[in-house]
């Protein structure tokens, strides 16, 4: 009897490490294709910015801490006195700020056009939600031309505006934060929808009754029941606006024009018309270091403060 | 020496819908319910008792008509405006608030200092014996422990009026036997006047002061649980509530004390009061433990054939086809001192007594 259940269990234990050899071995193409695209540049990255800058661009395969001092410090070509890389840190700051606005504007945004669409009829929910994707079928660069129509000097509402008299001469929306700020609250958009109403459709609306039932206004219920239970949600949208906003390329050069610099226009520079790869490259890995850290403290931040699986 | 009125429910109809799709869950519906009562609201799925219910929380409001609470126009206010707190059937706890925060909600809502809210949650969580659970989260207890939350929470802010929508379908039997004395016992406990949804009778019956029975978006009868099983005023109320017999007559006449109905053996009884006109068909009940059956068939009301014996452990139930063809079900205690060793293929005699027959309408 003892020998059977014995063996039994021998059997099992087997079949369980022959399943889980087996599971691996499913996952390898994924793990290759894994590896190779996600891990590969980023070591390549790690690996270029540790060289010594090439004179056309290009790395000369050498050891040098240039890149990731030029990260934050310059160089004076006269002196040789080692100041803070001010432009950097600007842009590094622009970045960290239009992104963070961009952010809280998807979510406010968002918020309720997401309960309009959770609270439809299931049946018309999915028009509405396809009317959300629709934009992604263009091309980011015709989207973001399609906002600088609208926005600058000559552009459909400030023409809209002067011809109502409400205002004499255009507002300069083009080449600013702001502009910068709306292209990527317009192409990010859907990103903190989707989530968020993923969420909502989860949200049971008769928790909302309850809380009417026991004296809660509206506003009250909307800060007391409805963003705590939707809080997963409004973390994943941010995520996902956050980090592509941080990197963000396209819009910032098509709308902030060549002032007004966010970091991946910076890293791009310095692999265009910089030709300092090894920069560029410490400049990306602080990117993705910012994008990391940034995120630890936001889950750990809406994890403590009340949720139960933030 | 009745109390007085909490809730005045006047002429109330529910419209929902637009143009062909529209239909009235509530029609016409007038009905008072007292302080300090435990009130019933009966019927079947779909009669219109939830939205009844919802409508006296505020959740829906009246198409036409009128809700006073106290005298007190209540129709058009918000849910958070009325004294009036609701138990919902799946209890609706907040899952991200533990079980004293969910208990001290209506109170946190109505800006109550925290001093009362710590007493009033202690005071509440030993009405329902949790103290021992008071920080556990909601998901965290079982579904017996979460009702009693649920109806702490709404007890919590001591509203005039108690709503239970179906509180007790989701609890097993032995739960829900329990539930029913602890209900029962809280609403003497607080005085407060408890409004009860519910589809199954024998939770009508047992727990109500007064019942209303309805269906399709209209009350039928209210009364007391005895009114109701005794003398159903309608087919559909007879009928919903325990088991009984329908039997055809001809009413021959009636007056306030009761009435005479020639039943279709030719013979006459006696029946409750009833407004059907003389001369006219009508249909009487009567519950299959109120029969006696005997084998003198000259002194019977009615006889048939015994067709089929059914033994059910504290009764025997005996299934009579009727001369007239019509289908008639008497119940003998088993340990009653009638006679029940009656055959299959029997000719037996059914006799009444005159109180139990009950002319109802359609």
């Amino acid at each position: 009897m003892n020998d059977v259940s014995q063996s039994l269990s021998d059997y099992e234990q087997a079949a369980r490490q022959q399943e889980t050899r087996r599971n691996w071995l499913l996952c390898t193409p994924a793990l290759v294709v894994l590896v190779l695209a996600a891990s590969g540049p980023l070591l390549v990255m790690l690996f270029y910015s540790f060289l010594k800058s090439g004179n056309y661009g290009g790395v000369i395969y050498e050891f040098s801490l240039d890149g990731w001092f030029n990260v934050i410090l310059v160089r004076d070509i006269f002196d040789d006195v080692l100041r803070f890389a001010d432009a950097h840190l600007s842009v590094f700051w622009r970045s960290i700020k239009l992104s963070a606005m961009t952010t809280i504007t998807c979510v406010i945004i968002g918020f309720p056009t997401a309960y309009f669409i959770a609270t439809r009829p299931r049946r018309s929910r999915n028009f509405w939600l396809f009317l959300i994707t629709i934009p992604f079928w263009t091309n980011l660069l015709i989207r973001t031309f399609a906002i600088l129509e609208l926005i600058r000097n000559n552009g459909v509402i400030n023409n809209l505006l002067m011809d109502l008299w409400l205002i004499d001469e255009p507002i300069q929306i083009m080449y600013t934060d702001t502009a910068i700020m709306i292209g990527m609250t317009y192409v990010y958009l859907p990103l903190m929808i989707l989530p968020l109403y993923a969420s909502m459709e989860k949200l049971d609306f008769q928790l909302v009754e309850a809380a009417y039932d026991l004296y809660a206004t509206r506003i009250r219920v909307l800060r007391r029941v409805i963003i705590p239970l939707i809080k997963p949600g409004i973390v994943a949208g941010s995520i996902l606006v956050f980090i592509p906003s941080l990197g963000a390329f396209v819009t910032p050069r098509v709308l902030g024009g060549g002032k007004n610099l966010m970091l991946g226009n910076l890293i791009q520079l310095q692999f265009d018309q910089g030709q300092n790869w090894p920069l560029g490259a410490a400049l990306s890995i602080t990117l993705l270091a910012i994008v990391m850290v940034t995120l630890l403290v936001y889950v750990r931040y809406s994890q403590r403060s009340g949720g139960q699986d933030g | 020496m009745a109390d007085p009125v909490a809730i005045s429910v006047n002429q109330v109809s529910k419209k929902f819908g637009h143009g062909k799709d529209a239909f009235f869950a509530l029609e016409q519906v007038s009905v008072d319910i007292r302080e300090n009562e435990f009130f019933t609201l009966l019927g079947p799925s779909g009669c219109g008792k939830t939205t009844l219910l919802r409508l006296i929380a505020g959740f829906e409001h009246p198409t036409t008509g009128h809700i006073q609470l106290r005298g007190e126009e209540i129709s058009h206010l918000p849910p958070f405006k009325r004294p009036v707190n609701t138990v919902f059937q799946n209890y609706a706890l907040f899952p991200h608030l533990t079980v004293a925060e969910n208990i001290g909600f209506g109170l946190e809502m109505q800006d109550k200092p925290a001093a009362e809210i710590d007493s009033t949650v202690a005071e509440m969580l030993q009405l329902v014996q949790m103290e021992s659970l008071r920080d556990r989260r909601t998901d965290q207890i079982s579904g017996g422990q979460q009702q009693r939350v649920a109806l702490a929470r709404a007890l919590a802010p001591h509203p005039r009026v108690l709503l239970l929508d179906e509180p007790l379908s989701a609890l097993d039997y032995k739960l829900r036997k329990g539930m029913q004395i602890e209900l029962k016992r809280m609403q003497l406990e607080t005085g407060i006047t408890f409004i009860f949804v519910t589809h199954d009778q024998e939770e009508a019956l047992t727990m109500s002061d007064r019942i209303a029975v309805m269906n399709k978006g209209r009350i039928l009868q209210i009364g007391s649980p005895t009114d109701i099983y005794d003398r159903p005023s309608h087919r559909f109320v007879a009928d919903f509530i325990g088991d009984t017999n329908f039997l055809d007559g001809e009413l021959i006449e009636a007056n306030s004390e009761g009435a005479v109905v020639r039943l279709s053996s030719g013979k006459t009884v006696k029946t409750g009061p009833t407004d059907a006109a003389a001369n006219t068909p009508v249909s009487i009940t009567v519950r299959p433990e109120q029969a006696v059956l005997i084998e003198d068939l000259d002194a019977a009301d009615l006889q048939g054939t015994v067709t089929n014996v059914m033994y059910s452990g504290t009764d025997s139930h005996f299934h009579i086809e009727l001369t007239s063809k019509e289908e008639f079900v008497a119940k003998v205690q088993n340990a009653g001192p009638a006679r029940r060793d009656w055959q299959t293929g029997q000719t037996v005699g059914i006799k009444f007594h005159s109180h139990v027959l009950q002319v109802v309408s359609d």
